[in-house]
């Protein structure tokens, strides 16, 4: 095994691994940290793809800026006490079930879809998650989306304001 | 063994240079501590601390043993876990910036050029900032495990300045980046050191003092130091830490001042540039460690401003930060963007 390939199977453990506590973790400040670990692991996953800037972004806008928001809602609203409510043992086995069912449904979308077949994944060698290259293609091949993307971003924050402001 | 065929002395190279920088920061951190009682000394027509030691100089040594002797309290209500992951936390985040730092040019030692900064990577000043904001964990979860309303009160508030500050201090930087073209610090400084090129600073005089005070409240430094205001909030974030517990995190802000002071300087004082000197004439090892002193003296120039703004200027009310940060910072920043846009894009054009 490379060094490549043991830093992929160790990224995707903690991945799943912090995944899984998200879930199980009965506070909900552990489940918010958990949660960063998970986008630390993604970011992890996007250095090994070569994507630098996605990596950093995706730690700066998840992890660095969306998740203190969540904390601060979480303790705000002081959730610090396990108060859960029990559910009933067969709405668990449901739960279980439905989301077991949704998990094979996408396993066999990814694995049959055409986009995928045959495909390799570019470890450590591809240079589209460069920032020039990302840059370049935002900017010409798909600048009508990004402009409008933006758009709807400038309206959402001039929403918030609007939502915000005192009467 | 094929497992592990890699290059080791490139290994062996990273982790001394790891060693020396880390340990070199927190040497310089350890002196800094000294350096604020001294200089606040100096202010205030004081002594200062002159006990230990010739001129007091093993005063941070005994601090530092006062407090590792300290009894240490964890109280018994808090999240234990994370109670000791919160000072962690900000000391590692403080220290992790100093990974894309150009500390110098190479030296060649043993046949081999060995670069003086970490890891360049082509995305050096957004891993800074990345850091930056992994730095609003070790205050909220210090403060939330404190189980202890001040605590949290200071620790919303340190939150939520170093999140509107950081605003700022990202659009004043991309105005940096329009010049240089580049994310990667060691560029940024190649770029100031070239032929015919100033300083950033003569170019972005007014984004260099959006970034000075954005740097001022991401560390909490006095006139923003609202987290730990203690005529409100008792003592801060760190009220319920003793022992090192709490000198960590006294620490961190000092590691983040020399952190901050070392990015200030290369992205708009030229990094390892010594002035009126053309580097490529002298040895490269020679160079290289005048260059190493260069970046400390201009280090040492921006931890002193900080302390002198500290004991000079009363702290701001918390509505006057909110306010300055995003009625006034903010519209500064941009409009220095579109300036610095227009002028590169008349120049490109004449």
């Amino acid at each position: 095994m490379s060094i490549t390939q043991i830093m992929f199977f160790f990224l995707s453990a903690l991945a799943v691994f912090s995944a899984i506590m998200v879930l199980v973790s009965r506070n909900p400040v552990h489940s918010v940290l958990w949660l960063i670990a998970v986008f630390f692991a993604i970011s992890g996953h996007y250095i090994l793809l070569n994507a630098q800037f996605l990596a950093i972004v995706n730690l700066i806008v998840y992890a660095g800026a969306i998740m203190v928001l969540f904390l601060f809602v979480i303790m705000l609203m002081n959730l610090n006490k396990e108060s859960e409510p029990n559910k009933h043992i067969w709405m668990k086995l449901a739960g279980a079930i439905s989301g077991g069912c949704f998990l094979m449904v996408m396993v066999s979308l990814v694995r049959q879809a055409a986009d995928f077949q045959g495909k390799e994944a570019l470890v450590g060698t591809g240079d589209i998650g460069l920032i020039k290259n990302l840059g370049k293609a935002l900017f010409s091949n798909y600048v009508v989306p990004f402009e409008i993307s933006s758009v709807l971003f400038l309206s959402a924050m001039v929403g918030a304001v609007v939502i915000g402001k005192k009467e | 063994m094929t497992l592990l065929a890699f290059d080791w002395a490139l290994l062996i190279e990273k982790l001394a240079l790891i060693a020396v920088i880390v340990f070199g920061s927190l040497g310089i951190a350890l002196y800094t501590t000294f350096a604020e009682r001294k200089v606040a000394a100096v202010l205030q027509d004081r002594p200062g601390p002159n006990r230990a030691g010739p001129f007091g100089l093993f005063q941070p040594f005994a601090d530092g043993l006062k407090l590792i002797m300290k009894e240490e309290i964890i109280p018994n209500t808090s999240n234990k876990v994370l109670f000791v992951l919160g000072p962690g936390l900000a000391m590692t985040a403080a220290l992790m910036t100093c990974a894309v730092i150009p500390w110098s040019s190479h030296v060649e030692l043993f046949d081999r050029k060995i670069e003086l900064q970490i890891a360049d990577i082509n995305i050096g000043i957004l891993y800074v900032f990345g850091v930056v904001s992994m730095g609003v964990y070790g205050i909220m979860i210090g403060g939330w495990a404190s189980n202890n309303k001040f605590s949290l009160m200071a620790a919303l508030r340190g939150a939520s300045q170093a999140i509107s500050y950081e605003l700022a201090m990202g659009l004043s930087l991309i105005a940096v980046l329009m010049l240089s073209g580049s994310l990667s610090l060691k560029s940024i400084v190649g770029e100031q050191m070239a032929d015919g090129n100033l300083w950033n600073i003569a170019y972005q005089p007014l984004g260099f003092f959006i970034f000075f005070i954005c740097a001022l409240a991401e560390c909490n430094r006095t006139p923003f130091d609202l987290p730990e205001a203690e005529n409100e909030l008792n003592f801060g974030y760190h009220q319920e830490y003793s022992s090192m517990k709490l000198g960590f995190y006294l620490f961190a802000e000092y590691v983040n001042m020399i952190m901050s002071s070392a990015v200030m300087a290369c992205l708009y004082f030229g990094g390892y540039d010594i002035p009126f000197l053309d580097e490529s004439t002298l040895a490269p090892n020679i160079a290289a460690l005048l260059g190493v002193g260069a970046l400390l003296t201009k280090i040492v120039i921006f931890i002193f401003i900080f302390m002198w703004i500290r004991w000079t200027i009363p702290r701001f009310r918390y509505d006057q930060l909110m306010n300055l940060g995003w009625k006034t910072m903010i519209p500064l920043a941009l409009a220095n963007m579109l300036i610095t846009g227009a002028v590169i894009l008349w120049k490109a054009g004449a």
